[in-house]
């Protein structure tokens, strides 16, 4: 089957839903395993690199979970295509890079993904909305566990699950949230300390694409670090634990924010929603932080009738390779900027500027004794 | 802390190597750093900046002499530079040397998190039988031969019935 016949519709996706989706964007758990006797897949020969993929192919798609879903060989897609599961989080960066001897295998809805021949044998992670670190987590540990029955792992008992990667060894899991924040970004780089404290606890603090990328659009990734010498659970609890306390701070700062400084916040609301809305260029970063703006407006019921999933679903469309999918000859970058907002404009056209609610002190905001 | 080079500006970039034996340390501002070409990471061993620096050392030591391993091949010298080990045997060969480098990077050295199922039936047989050894000792230091018998016979059922897994 056609990769892009099988995903699921920009629109569709966007519509998924979870608890406290308002900050938590979507939530991860990743499981790292290789097989015994068989080198990792960065140091194996080429022979022995599908021979191992053939052997892992074969055990994913016997899985009961995989039925009705998409498994290929990377080398039999293009480089957009890649692009575009990167853009999902289907895939990482760094496997979009691998061509002959790896492969992906996607779930039904796109919640399940399996990399094969990544960095190590088998990456594997539970993709949900919103709030649901432990349902991910239950998730992704049945299906190891189903895998173990025809797999054979290559474990220790000291060192747990043997891993390319010295900093996936013991539980190889890595946990994650995706986090929207503009409000400690907007509140004076609250965000800073932020990511202090979440530092000190052990725990990583990353870009839209993870490691080493930049946070666009407000958008942060927290995940543990630490795979060796505590359980899996303990981790998806303190991860649980932090992606609250963090989504309560967020929530604070924008009551702060309304309350002491309505004026910036709503400015930057209608600065964003003019630019968006008649901009005839504009490029991906610049789209990612305005539509941040533009969420945060949607969540403070400025837009009286407008739905997240707008701004969720403009968020995907308008990343480069989602963009070039419309359109059959390659886009130069300049291109693309027009097409982007040539799109926005259009989404947009619908959604009536941004109402000014009454601000605190000023005498509109008594409410009539009437 | 200034940047040696130009000595003006904030030295945000602090590198260690270990030069002939020397450790040598640099500190550098952002622009100077580039213009050294000290913002690339291929001319640096890779370990160092996944794993922190002082990572490849510390693993070159933990090798002990040890530079090959007994069942890829990996060397060593491929792990200072890619941070990436060869295969799970590299674990054993090179393992004396990791222990310092899971130290500072996890909570522990030791796994606690989940066991394939296949292995936590082997680890509950064996435990079994130890603690029946043990018994069994008990029972023959203190004259309970009937109990003793019984306790070998059990046993005996478990090393036999057990076996496969116990080798699995």
């Amino acid at each position: 089957m056609n990769l892009h016949e099988f995903l699921t519709p920009p629109a569709q996706n966007a519509k998924r839903s979870g608890p406290a989706d308002k900050t938590v964007m979507s939530s991860r758990v990743r499981l790292a395993r290789n097989l015994k006797n068989f080198a990792f897949p960065g140091w194996a020969k080429k022979p022995e690199r599908i021979k191992a993929l053939e052997t892992v192919q074969k055990a994913v798609s016997a899985l009961p979970e995989m039925a009705g879903g998409y498994a290929d060989s990377l080398d039999h897609l293009s480089a957009l295509d890649k692009q575009v599961l990167v853009e999902r989080h289907l895939i990482s960066r760094e496997h979009a890079a691998n061509g002959v001897g790896s492969g992906l295998a996607l779930s039904q809805d796109e919640s399940l993904s399996v990399m094969i021949n990544e960095e190590d044998h088998l990456r594997m992670q539970s993709l949900q909305p919103g709030l649901q670190l432990r349902q991910a987590w239950a998730a992704i540990d049945a299906v190891d566990t189903a895998l173990e029955q025809r797999l054979e792992y290559a474990f220790s008992p000291e060192l747990g699950y043997l891993t390319a990667c010295p900093t996936n060894l013991g539980t190889g899991i890595r946990v994650s949230a995706m986090l929207h924040l503009p409000a400690l970004v907007l509140a004076e780089q609250q965000i800073n300390q932020i990511i202090q404290a979440v530092n000190k606890l052990g725990l990583a603090v990353r870009g839209l694409y993870g490691e080493g990328t930049e946070a666009l659009g407000n958008v942060f990734q927290v995940s543990n670090q630490m795979t060796l010498g505590e359980a899996e659970g303990d981790i998806v609890e303190r991860l649980s634990k932090v992606v609250a306390q963090i989504i309560e701070h967020e929530d604070n700062a924008r009551g702060t924010l309304l309350e002491k400084k309505p004026k910036v916040v709503f400015n930057h609301i209608g600065r964003a929603y003019g630019i968006l809305a008649n901009a005839h260029s504009i490029s991906s970063k610049e789209a990612m932080n305005l539509l941040s703006l533009l969420r945060l407006g949607i969540d403070l019921e400025l837009f009286p009738g407008a739905h997240r999933a707008l701004v969720d679903e403009l968020f995907l469309v308008t990343q480069p390779a989602h963009l070039q999918l419309g359109y059959t000859e390659k886009l130069s970058a300049e291109e693309r900027d027009v097409y982007r907002a040539d799109m926005i404009r259009e989404r947009l056209r619908t959604l009536s500027r941004p109402i000014t609610p009454p601000t605190p002190g000023s005498a509109l905001d008594k409410p009539d004794p009437a | 802390m200034v940047c040696m080079i130009c000595k003006q500006n904030e030295a945000k970039v602090h590198l260690t190597q270990m030069i002939e034996g020397k450790i040598k340390k640099v500190d550098l501002c952002e622009e100077c750093s580039k213009a050294k070409g000290f913002d690339d990471p291929t001319g640096f061993n890779l370990a160092d900046l996944l794993l922190g620096l002082g990572a490849s050392q510390e693993v070159a030591q933990a090798a002990g002499g040890e530079t090959k391993c007994s069942v890829c091949g990996f060397t060593q010298a491929a792990f200072k530079k890619s941070g990436r080990l060869g295969c799970a045997g590299c674990y054993t060969c090179f393992g004396e040397g990791l222990e310092g480098l899971l130290k500072t990077m996890h909570k522990g050295t030791r796994h606690l998190g989940k066991v394939p199922q296949s292995l936590r039936q082997g680890r509950a047989a064996q435990e079994r039988i130890a603690l029946l050894q043990k018994q069994l000792a008990q029972a023959i230091h203190t004259e309970n031969f009937e109990e003793a018998a019984r306790l070998r016979d059990e046993l005996k059922a478990l090393k036999e019935g057990g076996g496969g897994v116990l080798t699995a």
